[in-house]
């Protein structure tokens, strides 16, 4: 029998906690890890992906390594907000491009925040010139490009992490 | 280089040359020389000191803080103790002179052995424990003597194993729970009956509860906080494990006036004061410390239910320790002894653990493995530790995997 009760949540279940550093994790080591049963770990994650709690599994790769020439830029976006719609509308015809990864509705001098991805400089330029600053509503962008990347959700970028403990202590 | 004219230098003390070399020792040498190990065998956090507390030591030193601080410690780390300990257990301490900064837990028990024996006075030292123990109670003059615990009580002591070592000379009782290396806690109430033992004996009980924090089932009791207990209780404490600061040397101790102020006697010629800075960090860690703490402890229990669940899977039974990040299985069933489990494991499998030998009384059959490494290290291990048990002892790999084919979730840890 089921008594586990994925919602709602005061503080977070481990099962997310768990997932979100490592996606991988299998349901049966994390029964382990939780001391519950698999068929009690696979109907959780199973109702919070049916709830959309959890999203989506992704990986986070380190391109500069594969060699494959990426270039992210983050721009900030001026908007004029529209009638009832706020700034809904604009989000919309700006994250429909398969080129944006993210798009953030910030406070701050900016009101969105985009990160778009291209092969090179000049195809993000251009995205930003001919799509993204026509769009209506759209009154100013300001564009940072990726320099380096030191950390991403968690994950450092550089190596350096080693085990300096003695190898066996009281 | 020798100077064949000199005479020979003096010999050294009676009690440093009858003072046992570590057990943990040999293992340490054996393991450093060699490569690929995968180490179970650390009693210490794997995890980096927090970010805000080791800035907070180095805002200490660009700040210029190099000096002397109080023999106590810092008065606002003693407060700050003072507020945390009340908080969390009820134990109630002055921070004028009850409670003393030490280096490390290791100095807290040194001062306290000092500060209360006199030659030939015993202590009661239930085992297996931590290593230091026995070696404080000689080097202060007394007798250490052992009363060695069961695997079959969950390696918990009672009263009735104290008293049967109970004699005219018995001064103190010494307690390290949660336990290093069983992993063993004790509940509210054997505390309290030891507490009326020592009460109506006349003993000192002497608390180390540096792993307070990291107790996964029920609630931690601080024995100072205990009917009766106060007057004759010295709680050591500390910032290492809690906060993964073992480097930083920072513990405390806590005592009635007169324990306390021989204590910081002894520390003012010994020690003289805490590093400053780690001070600092210790502050900010009781300040500000509390949800990385909280981040750690879910981990280690993670990896605490991955282990015993790894370790009984392979044949060596192993309860479900409740404190600490130790689980410290049995190894009787493959017919070795513990020094030689470990030492073979080490050569033949290259994974390093602490034969419970190293750890006193009761320790025979038992090997420590710490779980305060990563997950991805903990599997490797487990993995190598069944190709060994396979090895040494085939039937009882092969009992294993039978009885693990009808298990599912372990019944104690089903609903934590």
């Amino acid at each position: 029998m089921l008594n586990y009760q994925p919602m709602p949540l005061e503080e977070p279940d481990e099962i997310l906690t768990i997932l979100s550093r490592d996606a991988r994790t299998s349901p049966e080591k994390i029964a382990k890890m939780l001391g519950r049963s698999v068929e009690e770990v696979k109907l959780a994650i199973a109702e919070y992906e049916r709830l959309g709690v959890i999203k989506h599994y992704k990986t986070i790769i380190d391109w500069e390594k594969t060699g494959v020439e990426k270039v992210i830029a983050f721009i900030d976006v001026k908007v004029h907000p529209a009638r009832e719609v706020g700034f809904d509308k604009v989000a919309e015809r700006i994250y429909r491009y398969p080129e944006v990864q993210s798009l953030w509705l910030v406070s701050g001098g900016y009101d969105l925040r985009v990160a778009v991805e291209g092969a090179n400089i000049r195809e993000v330029g251009r995205f930003v010139a001919e799509k993204l600053a026509p769009i209506e509503g759209v009154m100013a962008t300001e564009t940072h490009f990726l320099l380096r990347k030191y950390k991403e959700d968690q994950v450092v970028f550089v190596d350096n992490e080693e085990d300096t403990r003695l190898v066996v202590t009281p | 280089m020798t100077d064949e004219n000199s005479k020979k230098a003096p010999p050294l003390s009676k009690i440093a040359r009858e003072l046992a070399p570590s057990g943990i020792r040999k293992f340490f040498d054996i393991a450093a020389k060699m490569h690929d190990v995968i180490s179970l065998g650390v009693g210490e956090p794997d995890f980096v000191t927090p970010w805000g507390i080791r800035e907070a030591g180095i805002y200490s030193i660009e700040k210029g803080q190099t000096t002397y601080t109080s023999n106590y410690g810092l008065l606002e780390l003693r407060q700050e103790i003072s507020k945390h300990l009340a908080n969390k257990y009820g134990a109630k301490y002055s921070p004028e002179n009850e409670i003393l900064v030490t280096v490390g837990v290791s100095e807290g028990m040194d001062l306290v052995m000092r500060a209360i024996l006199d030659p030939g006075d015993q202590v009661l030292v239930p085992e297996p424990c931590y290593v230091s123990y026995r070696p404080c109670v000689s080097l202060a003059g007394g007798e250490p003597v052992g009363v060695a615990t069961r695997s079959e009580d969950d390696f918990r002591v009672s009263v009735a194993q104290l008293e049967k070592k109970l004699t005219a000379r018995t001064k103190a009782i010494i307690l390290g729970f949660p336990s290093n290396p069983t992993g063993a806690t004790m509940p509210r109430q054997a505390l309290q009956e030891i507490v009326d033992f020592a009460h109506t004996h006349n003993l000192f009980i002497v608390s180390d509860e540096i792993y307070d924090r990291l107790t996964y089932e029920g609630e931690h009791t601080c024995i100072a906080s205990l009917k009766n207990a106060m007057s004759r209780t010295i709680t050591l404490n500390g910032f290492s494990k809690s906060y993964a600061m073992t480097g930083w040397r920072i513990g405390y101790a806590c005592a009635p006036p007169e324990v306390l102020t021989a204590m910081m006697k002894i520390h003012s010629y010994t020690a003289l004061c805490a590093p400053i800075n780690a001070q600092k960090a210790a502050l900010e860690a009781l300040k500000h410390g509390e949800s990385a703490v909280e981040d750690m402890i879910s981990q280690y229990n993670q990896r605490r239910r991955l282990i015993v669940e790894g370790l009984n899977g392979i044949g060596l039974k192993c309860h479900l320790p409740s404190g600490a990040f130790y689980a410290f299985p049995s190894v009787k069933a493959t017919g070795l002894s513990s020094e030689e489990f470990a030492e073979r494991l080490l050569y033949e499998e290259r994974v390093a653990v602490v034969p419970g030998t190293a750890f006193g009384e009761g320790g025979e059959g038992h090997i420590r493995c710490s779980y305060a490494t990563s997950i991805e290290k903990i599997e490797i291990a487990l993995s190598r530790i069944g190709q060994f048990v396979e090895k040494v002892a085939p039937e009882v790999a092969k009992q294993a995997r039978s009885e693990s084919k009808s298990y599912s979730a372990p019944k104690s840890a089903a609903h934590l």
